[in-house]
């Protein structure tokens, strides 16, 4: 009775005109919250950006004071430069797209892992444990067996796939059984992750003969994720990983929004309690929606492992799984949402290391801009205020004509 | 004082919630604004209150009118509003929600607590509201907490109290004390808005009353001469059947044998002691007591979602102690769960989804792999048009409906399929009459159809009008079994208040 609840819980909202038709097991894409609004975002992030990089240039800030106009017109092609290297190093040449999708592939995938925690009303921050112990697993199969590409690969894959799976399933089984809140142990596995992957790229059986340092076995071929268009250029890294990680986006899509586990996973989700009520098995849901997410994230390990990179290094995943939660933010938890972010990020990682190389301005612009997006998609009140979206409040209640 | 609402007018995209709205109230009376959910009564209160602005109309207090940017501006101007949902900080004590907000302060900023406990206790005496200054709000019962409300909005010196379906969460008791204190409020010169889709409560505290209809005031009333039925038919917009028509009960085989049940609660009291009890089909069976008597965790255990700690459940001949829900639904059993929008419907999806959502996983709805949205929906539509749920499409979400037409969907899901033992707990709450009469029904067309029905209702007049036999129950026990035409409102009151 004392709950606390805003006039915008209590009274209905509007059904949005939707432009993927139904709401019902669709994923419906509202296009005001789910395409405008981030795109503002992104937008507003970029204008900071711009002005962060105004603000960097110490010799044009002197400037200011002496000659206005001029300096006006160094800081405006100061931007335009930095910005026009982002943006040629993203898709300004048949490598820069290779070297986007490249980076895209991984993102998208663990992307995928925090959109499905979400979801389901989980909050999957150990994408890069899960990406870990993926790779790992991949990485077995791919020096251990001698294998036809024809059944290397998949069997690679599906090692990859199970590895996360196993790593997910553990905070999804605490939460379950002991109520373990799975951020804290998302968390800690991540650590757990990272330090025996340190620990098993020493012991022989991982590392490559004749170093000391940690650095595994190298993948055999028939276990690498061919490269797409090594035929033109060599240069060109671009391999099957982007082609996997879009398909299992548009599976992830049917789980969630066509199948019956993926409307349990919804529907717990959403109300855990009218998920019991209904007869679901909570307990049991929460395990199979972690191991789903883990799953996911070891995918985007075992691109590391199987495509870019071709072997194990120590935390070889970088910080993919923690972009990854930036990531479902910005696409909603929506696989498809998720896809087009992976691009995004995908595309100023690689713009913004043209960016560092070819201008003055570095490439942490890059992640300041990323946090900046996720700091404005965070605050939907704040674009809406900036840009005058229609706003929410004013636009409530709508029963009463349907009312007996 | 006197406040003026003159032509209010206030559009949302599709709908005009507030028409042209005329209503005026001063101290020293009760008004009482009457209609059903979705009639526009809770936007004309927030147009007051300073939540929305109007696109027409103004408000006047002592003939000048007022432009309220938010509710601190109504509050500056004697406008306190109590809320259905209670806006108290359930940790903190009674007189720091009082004050929360403009706390008395000593010298250097600090809570000068001691004032605040001074301040409710003040308020307190001087208008019959007994409230423990120091207790904590979570310890509080409704009725108290409410008063706590009151407290908040009278230390804010307001002198129209608006109150937003004040009786929907309280017992039968607290309802009569409730009563009370807005008669010593009238009496001390506050004027009172009394918002309310209950006609008996309407006809009890009201010196004048409202009748708002689709947004537009239909019609006003003389409590002295008003009649429920004049008033309901006003309100609804045609002639609204109050008694419920039923035949006489002809129960057949046992359906439904509890024994010496006992289950326990959270904090491992007992809350339902040592029941036993049978519904047999065609019948209905109603559970009659004060909130919080054992009936939550009694339908729990009946229906699998709380353990039972003794005791057997039979349905149809078969053992159900402490099966799971989803084997007691697979029995032919029909749940409507007591809170709708906690447990009965998932309100972010859409009408379709809340439709299958307990028989999602069986055909023709999901083949156990692959849903098939498409059956799903034209079940949905099936279901929409037979219980008559009004909704512009089975493909918006639970959450854009009104009470009444969210609480059809979920008895249409549990409904539209064959049963033999409905469970229905509070079936009715806080819905219009429009909605109640037609569930009504519907529970009595189950029973008709062979169903043994149990119904449990913190509303006596709910379980008068529907059962065919009442059981009462008192601190967890089954304390009286009666009819309805053996006993009277009185006799049960007593009952459930423990007497034996």
């Amino acid at each position: 009775m004392t709950d606390q609840l805003t006039p915008s819980e209590v009274e209905p909202e509007p059904p949005e005109g939707s432009f993927f038709g139904d709401l019902t097991g669709s994923g419906r894409i509202d296009w005001r919250s789910n395409v405008l609004i981030p795109a503002l975002a992104i937008l507003s992030a970029l204008i900071v950006g711009a002005l962060i990089i105004a603000l960097g240039d110490l010799d044009t800030l002197r400037l200011w004071r002496s000659s206005p106009g001029d300096a006006l017109g160094v800081t405006v092609e100061t931007v335009a430069d930095a910005y026009g290297a982002l943006f040629k190093g993203a898709l300004g040449s048949v490598n820069a797209i290779s070297e986007t999708l490249t980076r895209a592939a991984p993102l998208i995938l663990a992307g995928l892992a925090v959109a499905v925690g979400f979801q389901a009303g989980l909050f999957n921050i150990g994408a890069n444990g899960q990406m870990l112990i993926g790779g790992m697993f991949a990485l077995v199969i791919g020096f251990q067996f001698d294998l036809p590409i024809i059944l290397h690969l998949p069997i690679a894959i599906i090692a990859a796939f199970i590895g996360g799976a196993l790593w997910g399933a553990i905070p999804g089984y605490l939460r379950a059984k002991t109520g373990a809140h799975e951020v804290i142990t998302t968390i800690m596995l991540n650590f757990v992750a990272l330090r025996l992957v340190d620990y098993w790229l020493t012991i022989p059986f991982f590392q490559l003969e004749g170093r000391t340092d940690p650095v595994s076995k190298s993948v055999l071929e028939s276990a690498r994720y061919p490269e797409l268009i090594a035929f033109i250029n060599p240069r060109y890294r671009v391999h099957l990983g982007i082609v996997i990680a879009v398909l299992v986006a548009v599976g992830v899509w049917w789980l969630l929004f066509r199948s019956t586990i993926g409307f349990e996973f919804r529907a717990v989700g959403a109300n855990p309690d009218g998920a019991k009520y209904a007869g679901m098995n909570v307990v049991l849901l929460y395990v199979a929606v972690m191991a789903t997410a883990g799953g996911l994230a070891g995918l985007a390990g075992g691109d590391q492992v199987l495509g870019t990179l071709g072997r194990g290094t120590p935390g070889f995943v970088g910080v993919i799984g923690f972009d990854a939660i930036a990531l479902a933010l910005l696409g909603r938890s929506h696989p498809y949402g998720v896809v087009a972010a992976g691009l995004l990020f995908g595309g100023l990682s690689a713009g913004g290391q043209a960016m560092q190389a070819t201008t003055d301005v570095g490439i942490d612009i890059v992640q300041v801009i990323q946090a900046l997006i996720i700091v404005f998609i965070a605050a939907p009140a704040l674009i809406k205020a900036i840009y005058r979206v229609r706003a929410e409040a004013e636009s409530t209640q709508v029963s009463q004509g349907w009312a007996t | 004082m006197k406040l003026e609402l003159k032509g209010i007018t206030k559009r949302f995209p599709g709908v005009v919630a507030n028409d042209h709205v005329d209503l005026e109230i001063e101290t020293g009376e009760i008004l009482c604004l009457l209609g059903e959910n979705g009639a526009g009564k809770s936007t004309l209160m927030n147009i007051l209150y300073g939540l929305y602005s109007a696109d027409e109309g103004e408000i006047l207090i002592d003939g000048e009118v007022q432009h309220f940017a938010g509710p601190g501006d109504a509050i500056a101007a004697g406008i306190g509003m109590v809320h259905q949902h209670f806006m108290l900080v359930p940790v903190f004590t009674v007189a720091e929600n009082v004050v929360l907000g403009v706390e008395p302060t000593t010298t250097g900023g600090v809570l000068d607590i001691n004032e605040a406990r001074e301040d409710v206790r003040q308020i307190s005496n001087q208008y019959n509201l007994a409230v423990d200054p120091d207790a904590v709000i979570e310890d509080l019962p409704v009725g108290i907490q409410q008063r706590v409300e009151i407290i908040k909005v009278l230390f804010r010196d307001a002198e129209i109290l608006v109150f937003d379906e004040p009786t929907a969460v309280l017992t039968p008791q607290e309802v009569d004390e409730f009563f009370k204190i807005i008669d010593k409020l009238k009496d001390d010169g506050k004027g009172i808005i009394f918002i309310t889709h209950k006609l008996k409560e309407v006809l009890e505290v009201a010196d004048r009353i409202a009748v708002l209809r689709r947004g537009a005031v239909v019609g006003s009333a003389d409590p002295a001469t008003a009649t429920e039925s004049g008033l309901a038919e006003m309100m609804v917009g045609r002639p609204v059947d109050l008694k419920v028509d039923k035949s006489e009960a002809d129960p057949k085989d046992v359906v439904l044998s509890v024994k010496n049940l006992t289950v326990t609660n959270l904090f491992g009291g007992t809350a339902v002691d040592d029941v036993s009890f049978e519904v047999r089909r065609n019948e209905i069976v109603g559970i009659a007591g004060v909130q919080g008597n054992g009936q939550t965790e009694l339908v729990e255990a009946l229906t699998g979602l709380r353990e039972i700690a003794a005791g057997t459940v039979i349905i149809k001949g078969e053992d159900h102690t402490n099966s799971t829900p989803r084997q007691i639904h697979d029995s032919g059993v029909a749940h409507v769960p007591e809170d709708r929008q906690r447990s009965g419907l998932v309100l972010g999806f859409s009408l379709t989804e809340n439709f299958v959502l307990d028989s999602y996983y069986q055909k023709p709805f999901s083949d156990g792999i692959k849903m098939d949205w498409k059956r799903s929906r034209s079940e949905a539509e099936r279901l929409i048009e037979e219980f008559d749920v009004r909704t512009p499409s089975s493909e918006i979400p639970a959450s854009n409906l009104s009470g009444g037409n969210q609480q059809k969907v979920i008895v249409a899901r549990e409904f539209g399929r064959q049963v033999d033992l409905v469970i229905a707990s509070q079936p009715t709450r806080g819905i219009d009459v429009g909605s109640i009469e037609f569930i009504h029904e519907r529970i009595i067309e189950e029973r008709d159809a062979g169903a043994a029905v149990l119904i449990v209702s913190t509303e006596l007049d709910e379980v008068m009008a529907l059962s065919d036999r009442i059981l009462v129950m008192f601190d967890g026990k089954v304390v009286a079994e009666t009819k309805p035409s053996e006993t009277t409102n009185t006799e049960l009151g007593l009952y459930m208040a423990g007497a034996s």
